[in-house]
Formats: structure tokens, sequence, C-alpha cells
């Protein structure tokens, strides 16, 4: 599987470390109740198709990415950098 | 017999080799395989099962039959094809597989008791008793089974992995091939060509065919010296493309130097990555067999392969050729034969239309029943509306057809698509992104179409790499269409075989068909079909033809099995190149290995890294006495101590304060200058992640130190939150782990000894506890910070990595004069032990701030990563395991990490669980042993005795809890 970086274009996937759904790009506040920070920190939609996913450059730049993939088909459909993306 | 003419083999290169214990000889150019029949040895191998004598079926890499061992010792490889070994001087390959030798093989009494053995033999008859399954079968079986053998010696090859990249790839350089390189390189695409046999060409090697008016071997030859002449192309001869991943990633291994001599220490093979942004597969056709009694004798070979090595070797496989084909493609192997001068017997054709397009006979409309002769053929028997007749043949030609050789395209997930056209299955398009099938493997097979395919397939890659295309010129090629009647199997009497390798027949797929194993994944696990080393690349979609017929569907619904990845057979020492050894990871070494090897200490994996256990002096006949002495120099003198694996994260900017709150749990946008302070770092799960010190060096200057362990896992948490969550703040980090050395110097006397050494003392004022700040040590500018990881007097002292190994000698050496020493990974764990302090033994993953008594750390005064979730019920709520000390107090004294902790006097059993022990060392400051652990609710039970069991080890002490500061728990001995 190839990634593209935006900073150092395509890479294999092995320079990347895979951090799961881009949930965690959207930290609920402090206050957001019980309900909220279980849905952020455990509960995932387990779905074929496209998923947006985190994935971190780590032996590249060190870019956090979230990457738009097909999880049935591996198909890299978009990749952009998590600081754009929130 | 070689035959005077024929052949594009080198006969001024006269080579000599070994087969069986006997010397032949060959010629350049000449495989295994072509050497032997030009011998005329026929009988090169045993079946797996039956041990049936078989001799050479093709000539290529699907070869299921003549399979040899080669080299010995260390060198052995084992299942080499005969057809894909080229000879060189001095090759050494035996048969294998038989036993006491390949003419009186003791095991192929299998093949008398055939009737018994079928199909689903093993299910139904090591049933009972038993108990007689692990002691008697199992062994007896696996003794038996196997096909060749390793030699018991470790590899002692070299392996490579290399990694290309391209515009185009091309897999496959037959006409349709070279025609998609030559069109694709010369509009200036980065093109890798990639063939497994070590002459390109493909079927134009094996035919008489004209391309351009050429012979067709020519025209190959000339394509392949331009596509050489270009700094574009990379041409990869002896590499089969293995297996086709996501993202335009295909696996290949090159057999760099199976067919010579190895020089020592010269690679073996090379499994390369190669990523394309295209592909064209080129992989042409393989023919395959019809079934009829005896269809396995030696001297029953493909009609493509029999001409192949006539075209290409100069080698007639028989004094007398029989041809058996359902085809008009075999008739070129009577046609060649015939004009190079071979008899031909007869051509048995199924089709009752057959006529003759040469100088031979055609039986029309009938059928080989059977073959005679137990060690090679003698005679063919021959049916049809003429009657039966005998016919006395050497070797017969037999063409079922051609099957295209889709299996890459199957590769991710996708299922060919059955054509009527060709009787066969034809790649689906799209089912590899970016890949076109062209040419035979796409179900084309006269030459023209070939080229035309090829060309195309270039173009349409072309235009979706942005390159145009020049005006090709495709040449001019034999164009015959593909006559075909489906011809699978031959009715009759006896066993007739399909999958050659495993030893499978038409009866073993009727049979697992009448009980119900009608599924093709099913019949192929019951059967063992297409289960063997060459995956039945020559008998799948015969086998699935029968099994069609069995069970009444027609072969596209009845379907194929599941084409993985490889290819081919892959050693896994070149999937694995490199990576023996110390090769496995990278390894990681401080400043000052080289100095502590010279010191003999024995060196222990922390991660990557590697850190000294112990610095070993004369007369020392343990561990522990090197242990107790470096524990010694600390407490009471000074020890130096490299500690530079530690994680080191710089963090800049007017914001890293915002950060540094955010991750840790109490303040840090506080922290004076010059000062340092201990940080804990939660998961947002509510869990400990990791901790450390972090030193303030300027207003918006941070130096982070991490768990040797975590580091990677914090800098890629900080890297997360500073670009995810919070990207508006300005801070950069950046670690500066390899660039710093660091080394702690500890003990009554630390100051005292780099007084000797700053080249600016310094006193309790001016750097007083958790003090840290710039220095200059010899000239060179380092940092000091004042923190203790062993509760004495103690400072880490940190230079530019360059001066390392002359500080840590420095150190040494002035710790020497002092009453002191390096001390390693051993001692540095028993101080802070004594101290309570903890490590990932401690932090696991699975315990809370409060779990560890840290408690008080969690700010109420701001948000922090993890400090929702750290509130939650299960983490705050009575009876969770607490941090706490141990030691002995019965008459057994010795602790062990990893026990378990219950209630005394109670049986060790899960009932009585009261928590477990994560760190344990023997104290030479108190005389016995320690140990951190967790015991429930363990901080209000300071002073219980509980028992510690050790279940592995089969150790049993009692414990008292305590708090887990054993030593100066009021610190005065770090502040000093």
């Amino acid at each position: 599987m190839r990634i593209p970086c935006p900073i150092c274009g395509a890479r294999d996937r092995r320079e990347f470390y895979y951090q799961g759904a881009a949930v965690a790009l959207a930290r609920p506040a402090p206050d957001a109740g019980e309900a909220a920070w279980d849905d952020y920190l455990h509960l995932r939609e387990n779905s074929a198709g496209d998923l947006d996913e985190l994935w971190s450059h780590d032996a590249g730049c060190g870019a956090w990415l979230r990457v738009t993939r097909n999880v049935s088909s591996h198909e890299v459909k978009a990749a952009v950098l998590a600081r754009d993306a929130s | 017999m070689r035959v005077e003419g024929k052949g594009l083999i080198d006969r001024s290169q006269r080579l000599s080799f070994q087969f069986d214990g006997n010397t032949y000889r060959g010629f350049g150019g000449d495989t295994l395989a072509s050497a032997l029949l030009a011998n005329d040895v026929r009988h090169v191998a045993r079946s797996f099962k039956y041990h049936r004598a078989r001799g050479i079926l093709t000539a290529g890499s699907e070869e299921p039959n003549a399979l040899v061992t080669v080299g010995r010792g260390p060198d052995t490889d084992p299942n080499v094809r005969a057809t894909v070994q080229e000879i060189y001087d001095g090759l050494e390959a035996r048969p294998q597989n038989a036993w006491p030798s390949l003419g009186f093989d003791l095991l192929s009494v299998n093949d008398l008791a055939a009737p018994f053995l079928g199909a689903g033999f093993y299910y139904k008859t090591f049933m009972w008793p038993r108990a007689f399954w692990e002691r008697l079968y199992e062994p007896f079986i696996r003794r038996a089974a196997g096909l060749g053998a390793l030699g018991a010696e470790a590899d002692g090859d070299h392996y490579e992995k290399a990694y290309a990249f391209c515009d185009l790839l091309v897999v496959g350089a037959g006409p349709a091939g070279l025609m998609a390189a030559l069109t694709a390189a010369r509009a200036g695409a980065r093109v890798i060509l990639a063939d497994e046999d070590f002459v390109m060409g493909g079927r134009l090697n094996a035919e008489t065919l004209e391309i351009g008016g050429a012979p067709g071997h020519a025209w190959a030859a000339e394509a392949v010296a331009e596509l050489a002449a270009m700094d574009t192309v990379r041409l990869m001869t002896r590499t089969t493309v293995t297996g086709a991943y996501d993202g335009g990633t295909f696996g290949a291994l090159e057999r760099v130097a199976h067919h010579r001599t190895r020089p020592e220490g010269g690679v073996k093979e090379t499994f390369w990555r190669i990523v394309a942004r295209r592909s064209v597969l080129a992989a042409g056709a393989l023919e395959r067999h019809i079934a009829f009694r005896n269809n396995d004798r030696p001297g029953v070979m493909m009609a493509g392969a029999v001409r192949a090595y006539l075209n290409r070797w100069g080698v007639a496989p028989g004094k007398a050729i029989t041809v058996f084909a359902n085809n008009d493609d075999a008739h070129r192997t009577a046609r060649d034969m015939v004009e190079a001068g071979v008899h031909v017997a007869a051509v048995v054709d199924s089709r009752a239309d057959a006529v003759a397009q040469g100088d031979y006979r055609v039986i029309a409309g009938s059928q080989v029943t059977g073959a005679e002769g137990r060690r090679g053929l003698e005679a063919i028997s021959v049916d049809g509306p003429a009657g039966s007749e005998k016919i006395a043949t050497d070797c017969l030609a037999v063409s079922g057809g051609w099957n295209p050789t889709v299996h890459v395209t199957c590769h991710m997930n996708g299922r060919p698509t059955w054509s009527d056209d060709i009787a066969s299955f034809v790649p689906t398009p799209g089912a590899i992104p970016g890949m076109i099938a062209a040419g035979a493997c796409n179900g084309a097979f006269s030459t023209a179409a070939c080229l035309a395919a090829g060309a195309s397939a270039a173009r349409e890659s072309l235009e979706a790499l942005g390159l145009r295309a020049e005006d090709s010129i495709v040449p001019t090629a034999e164009d015959a269409p593909y006559a075909i009647a489906p011809l699978w199997a031959v009715p009759g009497k006896g066993r007739a075989w399909l999958d050659f390798q495993n030893d499978v027949t038409v009866k073993d797929v009727k049979q697992a068909a009448a009980e119900n194993y009608a599924s093709v994944e099913h019949m192929k696990r019951y059967t063992t079909q297409g289960m063997a080393t060459d995956q039945g690349k020559n008998s799948n979609v015969a086998a699935l033809a029968v099994l069609a017929d069995a069970t009444g569907r027609g072969i596209p619904e009845t379907g194929t099995t599941t084409f993985r990845p490889p290819f081919g057979p892959v050693a896994l020492a070149a999937l694995g190149a490199g990576a023996q050894g110390t090769g496995f990871a990278p390894e990681r070494k401080t400043t000052s290995h080289a100095a502590s090897m010279d010191m003999k200490a024995p060196m222990i994996a922390a991660g990557l890294w590697y850190r000294p256990s112990y610095f070993p002096r004369d007369g020392e006949t343990s561990w522990r006495q090197s242990c107790d002495r470096e524990v010694g120099y600390v407490r009471e003198a000074v020890g130096v101590c490299d500690v530079s694996t530690l994680g080191k994260i710089d963090i800049q900017g007017p914001d890293a304060g915002k950060l540094l709150d955010f991750v840790y749990t109490n303040m840090f946008s506080t922290l004076k200058e010059g000062r340092v302070r201990y940080g804990l770092m939660l998961r947002e799960d509510g869990f400990v992640m990791d901790d450390g010190t972090t030193a303030r060096l300027g207003p918006a200057h941070f130096v982070m130190t991490t768990t040797t362990a975590a580091a990677g896992q914090v800098m890629r948490h900080l890297e997360f939150v500073s670009q995810a969550l919070h990207p508006e703040w300005d801070v950069r980090i950046m670690s500066v782990t390899e660039q710093w050395a660091q080394f702690a110097v500890a003990g009554p006397q630390a100051r005292a000894l780099l007084n000797g050494m700053l080249d600016q003392p310094i006193d309790n004022e001016s750097w007083p506890f958790m003090a840290c700040g710039a220095i200059s040590i010899g000239g060179v500018t380092g940092r000091l910070f004042r923190i203790s990881f062993s509760g004495e007097h103690a400072y880490e002292v940190a230079v530019p990595a360059r001066f390392g190994a002359s500080l840590f000698a420095a150190l040494v050496e002035a710790a020497d004069t002092m009453g002191g020493g390096a001390y390693g990974m051993e001692a540095l764990n028993v101080l802070r032990i004594e101290k309570g302090f903890i490590t990932h033994s401690e932090i696991d993953g699975r315990v809370t701030a409060a779990d560890i008594g840290m408690a008080r750390m969690l700010s109420a005064k701001k948000d922090f990563i993890g400090k929702t979730m750290a509130a939650r019920p299960g983490l705050v709520e009575q009876g969770r395991a607490q941090l706490v000390g141990l030691k002995p107090v019965g008459p057994v004294r010795q602790l062990t990490g990893g026990a378990k902790i219950y209630t005394d006097g109670e049986e060790p059993v899960r009932a009585h669980d009261q928590g477990y022990v994560t760190s344990v060392g023997f104290s030479p400051s108190f005389g016995h042993f320690l140990g951190l652990g967790f015991v429930r609710d363990g901080q209000a039970r300071h002073g219980e005795v509980l028992q510690m069991v050790d279940h592995l080890r089969d150790i049993r002490t009692r414990v008292e809890i305590c708090d887990p500061v054993f030593l100066d728990p009021e610190g005065g001995r770090a502040r000093g």
C-alpha cells in the first residue's frame, strides 16, 4: 500500500504508523459528557468502504495525516495534513 | 537426442554436470531438463504419493514432475525445477522422493495399494484407535510425506532485498511484453521488463514463427538490444513477479546465482519490491494436459514443450513422436518435428474435422485411451471411428489447449472470467488497479494479436501516465485462429492423472463430488489438487472441468479456487533477506558503547538500544557481585552511567508552555527558567502513558526527557497534539535523543567530581536540586541537570554526541580515583527500586496516577490529555491495585518479578488474589531483596503481611507491604 504524503510524496505504508479512525481529531470539551467521551475513545464505525484514518509519517517527515482509504480494497483516495483537516 | 542445426544453444560452450551420480554433457543455454532429454534421460523423478516414475512434462516454471535437489550440505536446494535450472560446469543434481534409488523405489509399493489410498484416505482410515494418531500414524505419515529435504545445516547463502520504481512494469517478455516495453520505452517512460526465463522472448524462442519476415527469436533479440540501450529501461531476467499488492506494489524474485558456481559471499537470490505507476501483464499461457489412463508416464509431455525442446534447445525428446490434441496449435509440434527430420508416428486429434498441416498421419475424431511403459513410454492405445490401434512411440506430445496465466490478476481478490472461445479463464479487466493484461495471458494466442495487444496496452498505460506514444509500427506476424474443441478427460478404466505433483486423478475428483465436496474449494482440500508447490498450474482448469461435469454444473458456475501470491515458490530466506541474526532489527548504540565493551560489560537490549548490564571486575564471579559493588559506588562515592537512551525532545516556541501543560498532568508553564520538573503524562483514556523530567532552558525553550521505552510513542503523541489538536499553537518539537550524549553522575562525591572537570565550579547555591543550565566542560558547551534517579546527590551532564565518548572516559576515570566508577542497568535498577522510582515495569499501560500514588499531580486548574477519563468511575473507585513496596519477612528471602501476591495463609488461587510483583532487586543497602508491586488498596495496607507465590519457579515468600520508598523517604540525600 502507498500513501501520498502531502509533504514527501507517495511512500510505502511501512513508513507510516497507523492510529485508527480520524475520530481522534474531534476531541470533545472536558465537560462534553460521558457519552461524547465514550464515543470519542471507544466507539468506531466498522463498515466496509471508505474510512477517514489517521496515519503518522513516522519514518518520514513526522506529519500526521488524515487518509481516506477504502478498507475493503485498500485504495487510498486522499491524504491531507491533519493540521489542515481539523 | 540432439538434432543438428536446430536450437538457440551455444554449441561451442561444452558443459559437464552430474545427475543421479552420472556425468553428462550439455551446452551453454541448456536447462537441466533439456540437457537430460538430450542425453535420453527420461525418468527423472518419483511422484509424491504413489512414487510413480515421472519424466519431464513441460519446458517452463510450471513443471510439476521434474523436481530435483541441487547442491549439498548447507547449500542444498530441494524441489528445484529441472526445467528452470540452467546447467553449468560442476552442477550436481540429485533425484528426490525416491529410496533407495530412482530406479528402485521401495515406496512405489504405494502405487500397488492405490485402490485404498484415494482422496480422503487419511480422513477415513486413521480415525481409530484414537491414541494411535499421535504415536503411530502421524509420525509414519510425516516420514513418508514431504517433497525434497532441506540440508540440516543453516543456510549459509546470502540473500538480498531490493527496491525499484518505474512508470510501467511489464511482466513477461514474450511478443506482447516486448512490444509493450518497446512502445512505452520509446515514449520516454521508465520501464521495468521482468521475465522468469534467462533469455527474453518467451514462446518466440520456442517456435519457428516469423515476425516482420525475420525469425521470431531474432526479432526478440533485436527488441531486447534496443531496450538494453536505453537508460530508462531495466531488464530483469530470471525474475519471477510473484505477487501484485496494493498501490502498484509488486513482489519479484530474482534468481541471481542459481545458474553458476557462486563465489564465496555472493548473492543467491534477491527479493524485489517494485513500485509501478502502471503495469502490463504479459505472462503468456500454460498448456494443459488431457487426462487418460497412465497419462503420467515419462515420455508423455506437453506439445508446446516438445517443440520448445526442438526449436530452442535442438533436442528431440523421442525417436517416434506422437501427438494427442484437441486444437490446431499442437499440429505445430508435428510440423516442426517433420521439418527437422524427426519421425512423427501419428497425430491423434479428438476433432472429427482435423486435417494434417504437414507431412504426417492424422487420426481424426480419435482419442488416446492409455499409455504403456512403466519407466518410459513405449506405446499408446488409440480409439476412434476407425477402430482401436496401438502405436509404438517414445514421446507423446499432448495439448488440451492453453490456459492464460491469469494468476497475478487474482492477487487482489479478483476472479477470472470464463471464455467459451478459448475454453479457459481470462483476466477480469480492472482486477488489479492500473494493470492491463495483454497477449496470451488475456486469451489472444496468435503472434500478431500478441504484438498488437502489447502495443495497445502500452499506449493505454502511457495515456494514463500523461505520456504520448509515438505512432508505433506493429510488425507483421502469423495470425492463425485458435481452433479448439474442449476435451478434458478420456473416459475409460484406470487412473487418469490431473495433478501430477500431488498425484490426484480424475477418479479422486469424482469421488470428492460424490461425497459432496462439490464446492471447488472443498474439492481442492479433499483431494489436495492444486496444493503442491506448482499450485496446480497444469491441472486447475481440467480439475474444475471434471468437477463441473461430475456435479452437473458448468465450469463458470463451478468457479475457480483463489490464486494467492506467490505465483512461484519463494524461499523464506529471500523474503527475510537481511533479517537473520542482528539484521532482524536496527541496533542503536550509545557513544560509550565501545568503552563499555572494552570494560567487558554484557549488553542488554532496551528497545533497539544496547545498554551495559554491569561492568565486571577481576575476581567477581557473578553479576550480583558487580551490581552490589556498583550500587555501593553511588551510595557511598560516585557512579557514572550513560543515560543517553532516554528520549530527549526539544520543544521551542511561544506556546511551548501551553503544549506541556496540555500533555502533562501537572503545570509546566509556571516552571522557572533554569529549573527542572518531574512530569506525568496520561493517555486520553486516563491511564499513565509515561513520565520524565522537563527542563526550562529559556523563556520559550524546554527539553523533555522520556523513558527509553516510550520515546517514540511520546514524540508521536506530541506531534499529534501540536499538529492535529492544536495546530494554532506556535510551537515546534524535535527529537534530539541522538544529538546529545548524557551521563548520570550520582553519589555523595558527584559535585566534587564535576568540579574537577567543569570550567566553572558549581555549588549548592548556584545549582540546587532540580536546577539546570548551560555549562562548559573541557571547553565544550554542554548542559547540566541536577536530577536524581537514585535518590543520591546527582547530576546529568549532556554534551553534543560527538564529545560523548571522551566525556564518558573522563568521568569514569575521575570516578575511579574517588572510589567510584561506572555502573550499569542492574545497579541502576536496584538504586531506583530502593527509592521507589517507577519504570515501565510499573506504568505498564494499565495503571492510573492514583494507582502509583500520584493523584495529587492531576492539576485541577487546567485541561490536559486524559483528565476527563481519569475521573471515570472504574478508575477512581476503591479496590484498585496500588503501588506498594514489598520486603521479605519469612524464612524464604527471595522475591521474583512477575510473581503473584495472595492472602497470607490461603491457597494461592484466584479467589485469594491480592496483586502482583513488578520489580525486584537485591538491595546491598538493606541486605535483602526489595520489591515493588501492586496490591489491592495497597496504600492503606502498609505493615500487612501477604504471601508472594511464583508458580513458575515454585517460590513462596512471605512479604510485608510497605511504602515504596525504602531509602531516605525525606529526600535529604538528593538535596544535600
